[in-house]
């Protein structure tokens, strides 16, 4: 087996290939998408991923329910999202390619392993007759492959049992299509040996069906289909593979370095944030402690407690947990202490849609707690976005006294792309003062401290427990500014809520202002938050090769929105707000700034693609140019 | 480190004044408090209490001591951050039977089991005061309440059978007549490193008035309170004439006249086995019978706090101090030129 990429100049070039692999959930297939991604990642390719798989650990094996998929987009370019649509399908069962095919390009490559296509899958899948003989695979480019009689073949002589050989299938596919698009194979036999380490017949059957696969390619004539995608012109740099919850596992790290303060995570496991909490555990050589908590408000509440101790207190979750952490969140609006909740949001109401993505938590997060309860908003706007996202909500919480939401996706927590690693020295610190003195003399001359007495930005003193003569005692009831004694006085109240909402709206003038990327003369503005980052950016660059000119608006915070963003909206003909729920930013900004902003939905569970945004923003160019 | 400095009530009592009704319980717990601190040899600065809501939870507002005030029946959990964070400080919690087992009752178990060092003060007065006098988790059967008005048709918690069911380290029971023995027990829950629950029978003299006076009125205590005392039979009365016996596993009240002293149970806190404790608290599930005080049961076992911190200290003694680049570069890595 030679290291094809090194010596595939005779293969046709692609500047993109979008790649499915589908499969049965206990088929492999998100582990299958990962090394393929990741040998393209060493080889230099821009990528962008998509995992999508049930919920369930292990749907009935065969059915459509069963179906994990993982879409890869490899790209000689700088590139946003996971495609469009695939050009190439890899379906292990019927059910994966019923449930796939319709995703797939016209005239896209199909590749299947037609020892699953029996009689019992068949009809599984509900196909009355075989796709691979009838009519359905018209237009496309069929490889079949008995995949599982020669992987068995293939470590028959290893001493390894044909049941478990069988189970390496999903090598001889990745062994396939690595040949196929003619992708370096060293990092993969690596990866088997170093995953595997111990386990020698795991080990030995993987790599023959991995080579069995790649043979295949060679052997079965498919040189008409192969494809070579050159590795990108990426600015220059280090660069790692890295998906949205490590990224943003390492941001609160870096954030706990950068203010020379422990982390603590309170955490109670949810999909899809779970991985944050599995990611933090394992780094306790950076004085991270992690407590996987009875529930979602104890998680909250000791991340509560960590904070008024002196910690970086971070708790993480989805949206049904959102919902049960909300009381807490408000304690802490009310003790001014720093919190950083973070919310991968997925499908909802309810359980919802726990493995696919949404985003529609905006307004539970600026709203969703009882009394006047505002907090700071900060959103992660591509997998490694979520590094910095998460430094800056720290940034907010620790320097402003605050609660601060931090909010992604799903999509953003599974996907991964490259990632330049940033300088460390470069990463800046984050401002810690804790009160050291009595700040105030009481009627009687005495030095005294008053917890709630405010500096300039409104921020009241973080006094922890241990230090010597700031003895004192806080609560969520209100209390008197200042002195912080419980208060139940009409204008100590009013006073109280508007200054809580005048001190995170005077946030503002601590966060960067908003910049519009492409033409900022264009007619029409599109107005993003989050993951859409992506389709959003793949729209515009497509219209833009087309001659039409787009504005676009990424917002990282989303309260306080940024203060020149009212200023900006108003300078364009239209104001188009594309989100994945049913329209929650184009409210608030309407509500903000009486633009009359048109919104762009999609609440399918998957995010939007390039080609549908580019389409909705099409329409819009042409209605304002129409109109003049 | 310099010596604790010497201090009394007043140093440890804050000018805020005492809100509970006149009469109440709650009061003579406080006083118990107050005066137990200056004898523990620890800082007012290194003291926390930590509370939910309630008539009970509004103690830290009376200890000059650091205070936070939560919410309802999560004060266990923000002081399972605070303690696992802090190893320094010392962490008590405060709150009442439905704070603590109603609306709470999952972390409270959860911070027993897990042995966080937390010094917790249940003040069980069988009924919601701050809301005005419904029942509550340990409200007796057939109490009449505004939101029981034909009797509650519930089984209430015996706390102390409930913190030995969730693994506790250390537990405990007085009551707020006996300021001598709330102390003990208090300064005995101070000393223990890990989760330790002391329930304060105490009286709610407005919506519950009189709910422990057969067992704790001056005349009654000696025939209805077994002092439980370490490796002492298990006996009481004014001669000691009762005892208590266990026999199939069940504790059994008895007059020591007709078994034998030697035939009473000899109690052994420091059991590993909570089969015995379980039994002794048993013995009175309501408060008309001889009910058991004092510590049930004090082992030794790994504290929470302390066994994180002990992870963190291997690790980096392992891998060394956390590097963020070496970190962010553990992955395999790429160049573009």
């Amino acid at each position: 087996m030679t290291d094809i990429a090194q010596q595939a100049d005779d293969v046709r070039k692609a500047d993109g290939i979008v790649l499915r692999f589908a499969g049965d959930s206990g088929d492999g297939m998100q582990l299958t998408g990962d090394r393929f991604t990741s040998a393209s990642a060493l080889f230099g390719n821009d990528l962008a991923t998509l995992p999508e798989f049930p919920a369930e650990i292990r749907a009935p094996a065969g059915t459509l329910a069963g179906v994990s998929s993982f879409q890869v987009h490899i790209s000689d370019h700088d590139i946003t999202t996971p495609g469009d649509a695939p050009t190439v399908l890899v379906a292990m069962n019927p059910a994966a390619l019923k449930s796939d095919l319709r995703l797939l390009k016209p005239g896209g490559t199909v590749i299947v392993n037609s020892d699953a296509f029996n009689e019992r899958n068949l009809a599984k899948a509900g196909y009355e007759t075989s796709p691979l003989t009838d009519s359905t695979l018209d237009g496309y480019t069929v490889v079949t492959a008995p995949m599982t009689d020669l992987t068995k073949r293939a470590c028959q002589d290893l001493g390894v049992k044909p049941r478990d050989a069988e189970r390496s299938k999903n090598f001889f596919a990745l062994g396939l299509v690595s040949w196929l698009y003619s992708r370096p194979v060293k990092p993969t036999v690596d990866w088997i040996d170093g995953k595997f380490a111990g386990r020698d017949t795991v080990i030995a059957a993987n790599k023959a069906a991995f080579a069995a696969g790649h043979a295949f390619g060679e052997t079965a004539e498919l040189g008409a289909s192969r494809l070579m995608v050159a590795p990108a012109a990426l600015d220059p740099g280090t660069y790692t593979n890295i998906n949205g919850n490590t990224a943003l596992s390492w941001g609160l790290i870096a954030a706990s370095q950068q203010a020379g303060i422990p982390l603590f995570l309170g955490s109670y496991p949810i999909t899809p944030a779970s991985d944050i909490l599995h990611e933090l555990a394992r780094h306790k050589n950076f004085g991270v402690r992690t407590l996987q908590a009875e529930d979602e408000i104890a998680a909250v509440g000791a991340a509560l407690g960590a904070a008024y101790g002196g910690h970086i207190g971070v708790t993480t979750t989805s949206g049904p947990g959102m919902a049960l952490k909300a009381e807490t969140v408000g304690l802490a609006v009310s003790l001014e202490v720093p919190l950083v909740v973070i919310d991968i949001q997925r499908g909802g109401p309810s359980t919802g849609l726990p493995t696919k993505t949404e985003a529609a938590d905006l307004l539970m997060a600026m709203y969703g707690r009882h009394g006047e309860a505002p907090l700071p908003i900060v959103a992660a706007l591509s997998p490694s976005d979520c590094f910095f996202a998460a430094i800056e909500a720290v940034r907010i919480a620790v320097e402003h006294r605050t609660p601060v939401i931090l909010m992604s996706d799903g999509y953003l927590a599974n996907s991964s792309e490259p990632w330049r690693i940033p300088d460390v020295e470069q990463l800046g610190s984050i401002d810690i003062e804790f009160a050291s003195r009595p700040n105030h003399v009481n009627d009687e001359g005495e030095a005294v401290f008053w917890p709630f007495r405010r500096d300039e930005r409104l921020v009241r003193p973080w006094a922890i427990p241990g230090t010597p003569d700031l003895m004192h005692r806080i609560g969520g009831i209100e209390k008197e500014d200042g002195s912080g004694n419980i208060s139940y006085e009409p204008d100590n109240h009013q006073a109280m809520v508007r200054l809580r909402a005048e001190r995170i709206a005077l946030i503002a003038q601590h966060i960067s202002p908003v910049e519009v990327i492409g033409d900022p003369d264009a007619d029409v503005a599109v107005v993003g938050w989050g993951s859409t980052w992506g389709a959003i950016t793949g729209a515009r660059r497509r219209l833009e090769s087309a001659g039409h000119a787009l504005a676009h608006i990424h917002l990282r915070h989303l309260n306080p929105l940024p203060a020149n963003l009212g200023g900006l909206l108003s300078s364009f003909e239209r104001v188009v707000v594309p989100e994945m729920n049913m329209g929650q930013l184009c409210r608030m900004l309407r509500a903000e700034y009486l633009v009359d902003a048109k919104s762009v939905t999609k609440v399918s569970g998957q995010p939007f693609t390039a080609a549908e945004l580019a389409e909705a923003f099409y329409r819009e160019i042409e209605t304002v140019g129409a109109a003049r | 480190m310099t010596d604790v400095p010497v201090t009394t009530r007043k140093d440890w009592s804050t000018d805020q004044e005492v809100r509970w009704c006149p009469g109440c319980g709650d009061y003579s717990i406080l006083t118990a408090v107050q005066l137990l601190m200056p004898e523990l040899g620890v800082r007012r600065e290194d003291t926390v209490f930590v509370s939910g809501i309630g008539c009970a939870a509004r103690f830290p507002y009376y200890m000059n001591t650091y205070g936070l005030h939560a919410i309802h029946g999560r004060s266990p959990a923000v002081a399972t951050g605070l303690a696992m964070a802090r190893g320094d400080l010392h962490v008590w919690v405060v709150g009442g039977d439905g704070d603590m087992m109603s609306i709470g009752g999952n972390h409270l178990i959860h911070a027993l089991r897990r042995n966080v060092n937390l010094n917790i003060l249940l003040f069980n007065n069988q009924i919601y005061g701050l809301t005005k006098g419904q029942y509550s988790p340990t409200s007796e059967r057939g109490k009449v309440t505004k939101s029981t008005p034909h009797g509650s048709v519930e089984q209430p918690f015996n706390a102390v059978s409930l913190a030995l069911g969730a693994e506790a380290s250390f537990v405990a029971r007085t009551h707020d007549m006996d300021r001598g023995h709330m102390q003990e027990m208090f300064r005995r829950a101070h000393d223990h490193p890990g989760a330790a629950l002391v329930e304060v029978y105490q009286n709610c003299n407005v919506f519950n008035d009189g709910a422990f006076a057969a067992i704790t009125k001056r005349d009654a205590r000696d025939s209805m309170l077994i002092d439980l005392r370490h490796g002492e039979p298990v006996r009481f009365g004014a001669d000691g004439e009762f005892g208590v016996v266990i026999e199939d596993g069940r504790a059994r009240v008895v007059t020591v006249a007709d078994v034998g002293v030697d035939a009473l149970v000899v109690h052994d806190e420091t059991d590993p086995d909570p089969s015995v404790a379980f039994s002794l608290s048993r013995l009175a599930n309501t408060n008309d019978v001889p009910t058991p005080v004092g510590v049930f049961r004090a082992v030794d076992r790994s504290e929470y706090g302390s066994a994180v911190t002990a992870q963190i200290a291997a690790s980096q003694a392992k891998a060394g101090p956390g590097d963020l680049h070496k970190l962010l570069h553990s992955r395999p890595t790429w160049q573009v030129a």
